[in-house]
């Protein structure tokens, strides 16, 4: 493997990795915050891929426009489907939030089935970023690679800053720690819930819409993000979103050589990785950081 | 366990304690045997199809109870289960080949990778516990499914049939045929009735006093001297070699094995079909079992919801909604509050 070679091969673990973040640290807030296991997650990483399909032939070359009323379209919709699903399952046993979120990828799939059919469908990326860079003398690296990774940094350090440096994170944080004393402070744990539930869906949406022009748009597309993404949480630690981010690094760096090194055996690395991690330090990787 | 917050700002003592509906199975051993009684003389009265049925949900019954060993019993919620059907099955079609093997030989093979896969995993999985649990569990079903689904030991996605269906001969003559429509009836009933039985056992013993205990506090019975690593592993190596066991039917049954049988889809949904039937009750996780094989078939059904039965997962997905909204305690649980009201 040559150097320019490794080079395309590093960008697109970190792109992939970054992308795996925006999915999984959703999935780690609602896991950490809400104490919910949520198998549905995929299926708003499928939502906004399929948004972002749907959505393509109104706004046109309004890229940016596109994914901001995307992002929208799926907050509100992350904040009904909490109000209408969850809402009055969290004195329940953990098992039942479980089986709810089974019952909603199932119901989600066959929605996707009625409204957009089987078909496989591809989206384009926008004029002002089709292109691609040269790199060495043979490999070209795509612009919109490239901006998708810068989108899912903007996102990381937006999702920081939020996190750490306003009271609706110091909120959001303190119902991680101690549900109950929140609650006794006289915060609204149930609106808590329920923006939290939304802002996760929004950020896998979001993942969706970027991920649309790279991998195509297809049935199913949500239940392999999901598993990988279990895994970044897994590692990083449950509830840390810095612990997600160096997970999610790590899985698109084992997943994108394993691919490289292993091709038939590519699939168990993430995996193997995962248990290794989990012997060495059962609680992952940042037990509890934010 | 039931002491240790859960790292999700909830409580694992959700599983572990649930309410005591179902753990002193009304009825005793009654039911079970009337029920068994009954299901072995339908062969005479129903079509073909509806024997496929019934063997279906036995099949699936005995997975959901090896699964009960685990959560009901235990306490250790795997979301990881179907990765033990699946070796079962595939090891069943792998030992069987192009000339068949003997029944004897073909189970006993299936159980015991099924069981050793479950000591590696239980192994490294114990080390953690609540949700992270569930999750390694997961991983490693994962893992297992990707090797039958990539790589050529399994036949690759399309999965490989099973030509030559297992038989018991002795002396020439052949006593079990399991590639008979009737034979295979009560064989699997055999089978269930058999894991029914030994879980009964199991769980009416010092190991099964014991795996409550740890259930319900694990630090107390560490603290009275049990090694509850040893006696999780146990269970856990346990619950792989009956799912196993239900691999294999199953793998004889359908005459053909696909990756699908590991995806954790299956294990979300024997998960369900315990969480349907009441979790803490082996009655239940019969229940459930049948509850989810007959709601799929239902909502699978041409006759009863015309265009939508192509459409089969919307249905289903539905009714298991509804389910979690109306019956927190599964079907267990109902069949308990009718009686609390019956009887004032």
């Amino acid at each position: 493997m040559d150097l320019s070679t490794f080079l395309v091969q590093c960008l697109n673990a970190v792109q992939y990795g970054l992308l795996l973040f925006l999915v999984a640290s959703g999935l780690t807030l609602i896991f950490g915050i809400m104490g919910v296991i949520n198998l549905a997650h995929g299926s708003f990483y499928m939502l906004g891929a399929y948004l972002a399909f749907a959505l393509a032939p109104w706004f046109g070359d309004w890229f940016m426009t596109r994914l901001v009323v995307g992002v929208l379209l799926a907050a509100i919709f992350g904040y009904l489907l909490e109000w209408a699903f969850f809402s009055f399952l969290y004195e329940r046993d953990h098992l039942q939030q479980v089986l709810m979120t089974y019952a909603l990828i199932l119901v989600f799939e066959e929605l996707r089935s009625l409204l957009v059919g089987n078909d496989v469908h591809g989206v384009s990326a926008p004029d002002w970023l089709a292109g691609s860079f040269r790199l060495g003398e043979l490999m070209s690296y795509p612009w919109y690679r490239v901006f998708s990774s810068l989108a899912c940094i903007v996102v990381a350090v937006a999702l920081y800053a939020v996190v750490n440096r306003t009271r609706l994170g110091m909120m959001i944080r303190a119902g991680a720690t101690d549900r109950d004393m929140v609650r006794g402070l006289g915060v609204d744990i149930r609106l808590l819930y329920r923006i939290v539930f939304a802002g996760g869906v929004a950020l896998a949406a979001l993942a969706g819409m970027i991920a649309a022009p790279l991998s195509s748009v297809y049935p199913g597309m949500g239940s392999s993000v999901l598993i990988v993404c279990f895994v970044v949480v897994v590692i990083g630690g449950i509830g840390s979103i810095t612990g997600a981010l160096v997970a999610s690094l790590l899985v698109g760096v084992v997943d994108t050589f394993g691919k490289v090194f292993f091709a038939e055996w590519s699939g168990v690395g993430v995996y193997l990785l995962m248990a290794v991690i989990l012997v060495w330090r059962p609680e992952g990787l940042m037990k509890r950081g934010y | 366990m039931a002491t240790e917050p859960l790292a999700a700002g909830g409580s694992v003592a959700d599983v572990g304690s649930l309410p005591d509906i179902g753990r002193h199975e009304p009825g005793g051993w009654r039911v079970p045997l009337a029920a068994a009684v009954v299901v072995a003389l339908l062969p005479a009265l129903v079509s073909p199809y509806t024997q496929d049925l019934v063997v279906s949900i036995a099949v699936y019954a005995i997975f959901a109870l090896s699964l009960e060993l685990l959560v009901g019993a235990t306490g250790l919620v795997s979301l990881g289960h179907a990765a033990f059907l699946g070796i079962g099955a595939y090891l069943t079609v792998l030992v069987s080949g192009d000339e068949g093997a003997p029944l004897i030989v073909v189970l006993a093979l299936a159980v015991a990778g099924a069981a050793a896969y479950a000591l590696f995993v239980g192994a490294l999985s114990l080390r953690t516990r609540g949700v992270y649990f569930i999750m390694v569990t997961l991983a490693f079903a994962q893992m297992a499914y990707f090797v039958v689904h990539d790589t050529k030991v399994g036949g690759g996605s399309d999965g490989i049939f099973l030509s030559v269906k297992p038989m018991l001969r002795v002396a020439g003559t052949t006593l079990v045929d399991l590639g008979a429509r009737l034979q295979l009836y009560y064989a699997v009933l055999a089978a269930l009735a058999a894991t029914y039985a030994l879980l009964a056992v199991i769980l009416r013993s010092r190991f099964g006093h014991a795996l409550a205990g740890i259930r319900v506090n694990e630090q107390r019975m560490r603290a009275a001297g049990f090694p509850t690593t040893a006696y999780k592993l146990a269970a856990f190596v346990i619950a792989g070699a009956l799912a196993g066991l239900a691999g294999a039917l199953l793998a004889v049954k359908d005459g053909a094995v696909n990756p699908e049988l590991l995806a954790w889809q299956e294990s979300g949904a024997v998960l369900l079909m315990l969480i349907l039937g009441g979790i803490g009750s082996l009655r239940g996780a019969v229940i459930g079992a049948a509850a989810f094989t007959l709601l799929k078939e239902l909502s699978q059904s041409e006759a009863l919801l015309g265009p939508l039965a192509a459409h089969w997962q919307l249905s289903l997905g539905l009714a298991i909604i509804a389910f979690v909204a109306l019956l927190p305690r599964g079907l267990i649980g109902l069949g308990a509050r009718l009686r609390r009201a019956r009887h004032g």
